[in-house]
């Protein structure tokens, strides 16, 4: 490409013109590629995954006891299908304090069942068991249930939701805080 | 035949294909290297293609979305003629490839095939092993059904607990804020465009890699492995002792590709496919989620390892195992071949081996899970309730009603969670009996909230009779002492 006086050859430079702008093409493809790839990278809170979900009327959860309520989470696409329909387990411990105890166990998400007789939740994967109040009662659970925020408005129970509640979700941490709903 | 030959001569003449294929079926091996061991690499590539065809075959009719997946594989189970059939082909065919990969790896490590100047042969091997491991997840996955939905969420709870990046690594596997539609895409774009087309090009590169340096001589303890002087020994050993693959080797490839094929098609015939299991709707929770043979011992491993452990087990566990599979042929790429003068090399094949394979049995049977329904399913045996008091009677429906034997076994029957109760009683004394009950501990929910005392004294009495026949329950020879003095205290009132 360079010529024996050391200077660059046309065909020399324009090769090196074609490595340049196939380069920045490249580049060009690149960057809302690899943004495309890894949308949670970049903006993980900018959907707004989590809002407000109403689970219907307090009534249907009657005061001392644990019940299933579904919801459907509310960022959905298309071809979600069942899916996005969720439960919770909503514990009505009286007047209008609630727990909103997400399905998923705080070790690795299988789904907990609820057992009046006894007061516990029971996983089926790991054995993990929590008591009424989400404690962990025993099992490889690091910690109890994870807790929604919910609150009573217009005689209807809300929880804040939208994401899948995991051990490392900054969420699940926050909710731990607040377990009570008043 | 004929015409033939001169379409073949047509042919040739344009792509001039003829002499590069004779060089590579030619092409010279060690005559003791043409062994029944080294069979597994062929096989592994016989089964890989199978996949290819059934898998195609499969997204004829497979849905890729989380709306529709399970409908279409119903479709594909009842509807599709001998749609069942490439299902459970490509089903088995997934498991007889990690078999097989798995038993090849174990060959090329005992005979040490890996060692110089094959080491970029064994990484490229151990890329090989980790995308077919992807491959049996994310096919797992795409079987869209309860298990492939809890196992997402067990693999997105696993990566969630990596430090500072666990949040946003949940996102990415989940393609969105939960197990949805988008979750699904990705697995499926996964599971048919990206692992496959690695998995197409590192054979390639694989068996490229494998003409180009030759077949591993067959391993003479002795035999020492230099740098120096490897190259001019096999190339010695090819003068003297060596023959043409085709057909010295290659008869054997081919008498086992056709015995794996049949084997498939075998398991194919009489096992049928693999589920789908129950619809991926997360509000059905009556369901016990369990993963693939090959992942069982992960299954294990997370139910047994103490909570401590856990994370930096999960998180390190996957990067040491790489790391030393990586490192293995720069820390020994010379010496010895022979697994003859390997002893280590064996253990830890043997260990290994053992350790997975204990694994893979306890997950098989997974005695730490509770059985949801053993309280209200399996009565208390009738010989646990011959000659009891009406109290003890009361304490063995307290025992079923509420759960105990969700996690306790009762004559061969319950949950393996606890220990089986049986002979409870002989261990424990009636005050201990109480305690663990009311206070729980080693593993157990305490109960002083969900029993009244009256439902404790009965359990307790119901447990107390749980003893080896012939022999008194465990007694507390103090208690008679505090019992003789509380009566006497009584009486001093009198």
């Amino acid at each position: 490409m360079t010529t024996t006086d050391g200077t660059i050859s046309r065909r020399g430079l324009i090769v090196k013109l074609g490595v340049l702008l196939n380069s920045a093409a490249a580049l060009a493809f690149a960057i809302p590629i690899v943004r495309y790839l890894f949308e949670a990278f970049s903006r993980p809170d900018a959907k707004g995954y989590l809002s407000w979900i109403s689970l219907g009327p307090t009534s249907q959860f009657p005061e001392g006891e644990t019940r299933l309520a579904t919801y459907r989470n509310p960022y959905v696409t298309p071809t979600d299908g069942r899916t996005a329909d969720l439960p919770c387990w909503v514990r009505h411990i009286q007047a209008e304090q609630f727990q909103v105890f997400a399905i998923n166990c705080a070790h690795l998400g299988c789904p907990v069942r609820w057992f009046a007789q006894s007061g516990l939740f029971m996983c089926p994967c790991h054995g993990g068991v929590y008591y009424r109040d989400g404690s962990r009662a025993a099992g490889p659970p690091e910690r109890g249930l994870f807790t929604y925020d919910c609150k009573v408005e217009g005689g209807n129970l809300l929880i804040h939701a939208g994401e899948l509640p995991t051990p490392g979700s900054p969420a699940a941490a926050v909710s731990q805080r607040k377990p009570l709903c008043a | 035949m004929r015409m033939i030959s001169n379409i073949g001569k047509w042919l040739d003449r344009r792509l001039q294909l003829e002499a590069p294929i004779r060089d590579i079926a030619e092409h010279a091996i060690p005559r003791r290297s043409a062994s029944w061991w080294y069979v597994f690499g062929s096989g592994a590539l016989t089964v890989f293609i199978l996949q290819i065809v059934t898998g195609t075959l499969l997204a004829f009719v497979y849905v890729p979305s989380a709306g529709e997946a399970w409908n279409s594989l119903q479709a594909l189970n009842h509807q599709v003629t001998l749609g069942w059939f490439i299902r459970a082909v490509h089903g088995w065919g997934s498991n007889f490839m990690v078999a097989i990969v798995l038993i090849h790896m174990v060959q090329v490590f005992l005979f040490g095939a890996f060692k110089f100047p094959r080491e970029l042969t064994w990484l490229i091997g151990v890329c090989l092993l980790l995308m077919t491991l992807g491959m049996a997840f994310s096919g797992q996955v795409l079987r869209f059904d309860q298990d492939a939905y809890w196992g997402l969420g067990i693999g997105a709870s696993i990566a969630s607990r990596t430090p500072l990046l666990g949040p946003y690594l949940v996102k990415l596997i989940l393609g969105g804020p939960i197990i949805a539609g988008a979750t699904l895409s990705r697995f499926f774009a996964l599971h048919v465009f990206i692992i496959p087309g690695l998995l197409i090009a590192s054979v390639s590169l694989h068996l490229f890699l494998v003409l180009k340096l030759g077949i591993n001589d067959w391993p003479m303890p002795g035999r020492i492995v230099t740098k120096a002087t490897y190259a001019k020994q096999y190339e010695d050993l090819l003068k003297v002792d060596g023959a043409p693959f085709f057909p010295y080797g290659i008869w054997k490839d081919m008498l086992f590709s056709s015995f794996i094929l049949f084997a498939i098609l075998a398991c194919a015939l009489f096992f049928g496919a693999f589920g789908p299991s129950g619809q991926p709707d997360p509000t059905i929770i009556q369901t016990v989620p369990k993963p693939d043979f090959f992942f069982r011992w992960i299954y294990a491993l997370l139910a047994l390892l103490p909570p401590s452990l856990e994370t930096p087990a999960l998180l390190l566990g996957p990067v040491v195992v790489i790391a030393v599979l990586v490192l293995l042929p720069f820390l020994a790429g010379e010496g010895e071949k022979s697994w003859r003068r390997r002893p280590m090399a064996v253990l830890s094949v043997i260990l290994t081996a053992l350790t997975l394979g204990m694994f893979t049995h306890l997950g098989q049977y997974s005695p730490w899970s509770p059985i949801m329904n053993a309280w209200s399913a399996q009565p208390t045996p009738e010989m646990f309730l011959h000659n009891r008091t009406a109290l003890e009677r009361k304490g063995a429906a307290v025992f079923q009603e509420k759960q105990c034997r969700n996690c306790h076994a009762l004559g061969g029957s319950g949950g393996l969670r606890g220990p089986a109760l049986d002979t409870v009683a002989s261990r424990l004394t009636q005050d201990e009996l109480i305690r663990q009950v009311l206070q729980g501990g080693g593993n157990m929910p305490a109960y002083r909230d969900n029993l009244t005392p009256p439902e404790t004294t009965a359990l307790v009495s119901f447990l107390a009779t749980l003893h080896r026949p012939g022999q008194p329950p465990a007694y507390d020879a103090s208690r008679s002492v505090v019992e003789t003095s509380n009566s006497d205290a009584a009486g001093g009132h009198r």
